[in-house]
């Protein structure tokens, strides 16, 4: 209070002020903490370090299919290393990467709240999801599991002798930190919005997490009594999933679908969110069709869960349901579009700045229109058919999942990074990982969709030997993209030392998030702002201030 | 100056809002805070809705499947502990929103009274549960290697063969539902004994007593599962 006075080489001292980040300098305070803004960080460093492990398996995937013969390893090892892949990558990274780090750091920002609703239920998920994770990573180095991130019946329950029920333990306490961040995010919308803040003033971002969290209140329940029945079936004997005491292995697959295709939105519907904020902020524009993507995303999560029998086309359910799914999962493609095209409505005439965060939502928009469309023949029975777990499949939710949700989550990142930590990262290598993550993206995952239409099946660590082009090319865009990955890890963290002090909104940017400093004080605002103003009221910011800075 | 804590009406605690202990500083007011507890709540009973849900479609789809299996299995359910259990959890229901009613009009004995009744009752549910799976285990009606099922389904004195893998599904369905209805019990005592050493202690008063509602509203839902569970695991296949 008593330095006013600012001195004129502010270089050392990260920030002067008491923020978030220097309120307490212990372990404890860290790993006891129910600032939403502290476990995000929390979060943060552990998605990403799942995000690695999973990326390790990823590696050892597109290794061993580098030749056509099985060399760096045989069916079984390959069979646990692409379980591990999936596991990990779903249930550890995907699904809470953009909800429990950019969601739960921005949330509380964005509605003019001092925290969550229950900051301690915060850090109880941030716990399960550890415990979970400490877990899986026990199953992994005790001898893995080997059968897909599916978990199929009768196989799960009867053939393997993997680490069934331990992994499933993992994914059950993880989900149910899944849950407790829905439940969270869901009355925090509902009951801590600053006055003012109607709900047709909310950021998409705020609408995008709430449909997500509907999803993960709605569904996660479904897959953990799933597991659960797994569990015991295992142990106990039970014939709830296999047939030869009447039971049936399709309910499991209806009651794991039910969850997982939902999961999907629940991976990319926050993504979704980030980039109707960065096109609004570079284009300098009000979304255009503000409601409409607003309402969208709930209609994603509504239509999502009506949909989940497309991945059992082949399964064994009658022609009459699958008829029906295939147009319920067509119907989806609406409310999917009217996002796409309201963002590129939002660029028409818009005083576009191509800072990286823009370029990772542009490259969301062509990736996320590659994977949706794809989902569409998907959808479509006769094609369905012809390329059921072959590669194709593979390519689409890579498209999806890798191409939509990992461009959402890294734009964000870079757009928030000033506000998480006060420091801008370098503009220059930030760009050249966001081509690499590009380029790479697309030579890794789009001979993966000639390879599939051509008939190359997935999970099997050998192939004929005409498949291996198309495999190299997949194998060498990996490595691009593991570089494009690596080289964020790097500049972000020197940024934390060495990057430009941000001040308060770099971007400027509308968002309630950036009238407070950064980083922000621990409870936020120094006072509860007042909401007058529409969300993204580019054209009442002064001129002056209209068109976004490029960082440098 | 918390002296007259447990004494103070609803008027005077608007009054010592900014001292009461209970209000989490992230919150506006009381009424906040209250809100947001009770919807958290009530979104948590959808998760466990979901959650039962997922057994009850297995249970429908396969009594649709082996209609005759699951109803001979039903048959060799306790229809009397059944009913008991049900008597004894609507009774519990009641207490429950006695000991809510206590709460709100600031009365701590009867309120400890009522919280440390429904414990009671609840376990007597688990102790009665616990005999019915006693009897499943003597009559050799738990599902694995000594299961054994030589009754016939008896409808209008016809006897019609029933395969004994099906009816071991019935039971695999009975001890998983039963099985995650009871642990939800186990977990409700276990609440309700804390929240009434909290009471004893004066933690609640009239402007403050939303973990006794919540809880609850907990036990309730708790209860509304086994009203279904008890129909449809014990009662629907006995017409006649
Ligand atoms: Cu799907």
């Amino acid at each position: 209070m008593a330095s006013t006075v600012i001195p004129a080489n502010r270089a050392p001292a990260p920030t002067p002020k008491l923020n978030y980040l220097n309120n307490g300098h212990t372990l404890k305070s860290w790993l006891l903490t129910t600032d939403h803004k502290r476990i995000a960080v929390l979060y943060l460093i552990s998605v990403t370090a799942f995000f690695f492990l999973g990326g390790f398996f990823a590696m050892l995937i597109r290794l061993e299919l580098l030749t056509p013969q099985g060399d760096l390893m045989q069916a079984d090892t390959y069979n646990k290393v692409f379980t591990m892949h999936g596991i990990i990558m779903v249930f550890f990274f995907l699904i809470p990467v953009v909800p429990a780090v950019l969601g739960n750091f921005l949330v509380p920002l964005m509605i003019g709240a001092k925290d969550l609703a229950f900051p301690r239920i915060n850090l109880l998920s941030w716990y399960l999801y550890i415990i979970g994770g400490i877990l899986i990573s026990h199953v992994m180095l005790t001898g893995g599991v080997d059968t897909g991130w599916t978990f199929y019946t009768p196989f799960s329950t009867e053939y393997t002798n993997t680490k069934i029920v331990e992994a499933g333990l993992a994914v059950f306490i993880a989900g149910f930190s899944s849950i407790f961040t829905g439940l969270n995010f869901i009355v925090t919308i509902h009951r801590m919005r600053a006055p003012g803040l109607t709900w047709d003033r909310l950021p998409l971002f705020i609408w995008s997490n709430y449909a997500t969290s509907l999803v993960m209140v709605l569904g996660t329940p479904v897959v953990a009594i799933t597991i659960v029945l797994v569990a015991v079936e295992r142990l106990f004997h039970l014939g709830i999933f296999d047939p030869r005491l009447g039971g049936d292995p399709l309910l499991f697959q209806h009651l794991f679908w039910f969850y997982s295709h939902p999961a999907v939105y629940i991976m990319i519907l926050p993504s979704m969110g980030v980039v109707s904020e960065l096109i609004a902020c570079f284009a300098r524009k009000r979304v255009f069709g503000y409601k409409f993507v607003a309402l969208s995303s709930v209609a994603i999560a509504v239509f999502g869960f009506l949909v989940w029998a497309h991945h059992m086309f082949v399964a064994g359910i009658s022609l009459y349901a699958a008829m029906i799914f295939s147009f319920l999962s067509f119907s989806v493609g609406v409310p999917s579009a009217v996002k796409v095209f309201n963002w590129t409505a939002t660029l028409y005439k818009g005083s576009i700045s191509y800072a990286t965060p823009m370029l990772y939502a542009f490259g969301f928009i062509g990736l996320f229109t590659m994977g949706g469309l794809t989902g569409l023949m998907l959808a479509t029975i006769g094609i369905d058919v012809h390329v059921t777990d072959t590669y194709f499949v593979v390519a689409h939710f890579h498209y999806v999942m890798v191409g939509g949700v990992l461009m959402g989550y890294l734009g964000g990142m870079h757009f928030w990074w000033p506000k998480i930590t006060g420091r801008m990262y370098p503009e220059a290598w930030a760009k050249l990982s966001a081509l690499l993550v590009f380029v790479g993206f697309n030579l890794t995952f789009f001979p993966q969709f000639i390879l599939g239409y051509v008939g190359m099946p997935r999970r099997y660590w050998q192939y004929p030997p005409e498949f291996q082009a198309l495999n190299v090319l997949s194998t060498a865009g990996a490595s691009i993209l593991a570089a494009g990955y690596l080289l964020p890890m790097i500049y972000f963290v020197w940024s934390l030392r060495y990057g430009k002090i941000a001040g308060a909104n770099p971007w400027h940017a509308a968002g309630l998030e950036w009238k407070t400093t950064s980083p922000p004080p621990t409870f936020n605002f120094d006072e509860t702002p007042v909401v007058t103003w529409e969300a993204y009221n580019y054209d009442e910011i002064p001129p002056w201030e209209r068109r976004a800075p490029v960082a440098r | 100056m918390h002296d007259s804590q447990s004494t103070t009406g609803p008027a005077t605690t608007m009054e010592h809002e900014a001292h009461n202990p209970a209000l989490r500083h992230h919150f506006a007011d009381a009424q906040q805070q209250k809100n947001a507890a009770s919807l958290g709540m009530w979104l948590f009973l959808v998760t466990e809705i979901m959650f039962f849900g997922g057994m009850f479609c297995a249970y429908l789809v396969y009594r649709l499947a082996h209609f005759n299996a699951f109803a001979a299995g039903s048959q060799q359910l306790n229809i009397w502990m059944g009913a008991t259990n049900t008597a004894v959890l609507i009774v519990s229901s009641v207490t429950v929103v006695l000991a809510v009613k206590a709460a709100e009009a600031g009365k701590r004995k009867v309120l400890v009274g009522y919280l440390v009744v429904t414990v009671l009752l609840g376990m007597t549910f688990l102790v009665i549960k616990g005999f019915e799976y006693r009897e499943k285990f003597e009559k050799h009606h738990v599902p694995g290697p000594t299961f054994n099922f030589t009754d016939k389904f008896d409808d209008n004195g016809k006897q019609i063969p029933v395969n004994p893998k099906e009816a071991e599904l019935f039971f695999s369905l009975y001890f998983a539902m039963t099985g995650m209805h009871a642990l939800h019990m186990i977990i409700g005592c276990g609440l309700f004994t804390v929240l009434a050493v909290l009471a004893w202690k004066g933690h609640y008063n009239p402007g403050y007593f939303t973990p006794i509602e919540n809880a609850g509203l907990y036990w309730h839902l708790v209860d509304i599962i086994w009203i279904y569970l008890f129909p449809l695991l014990y009662l629907i296949s006995r017409h006649s």
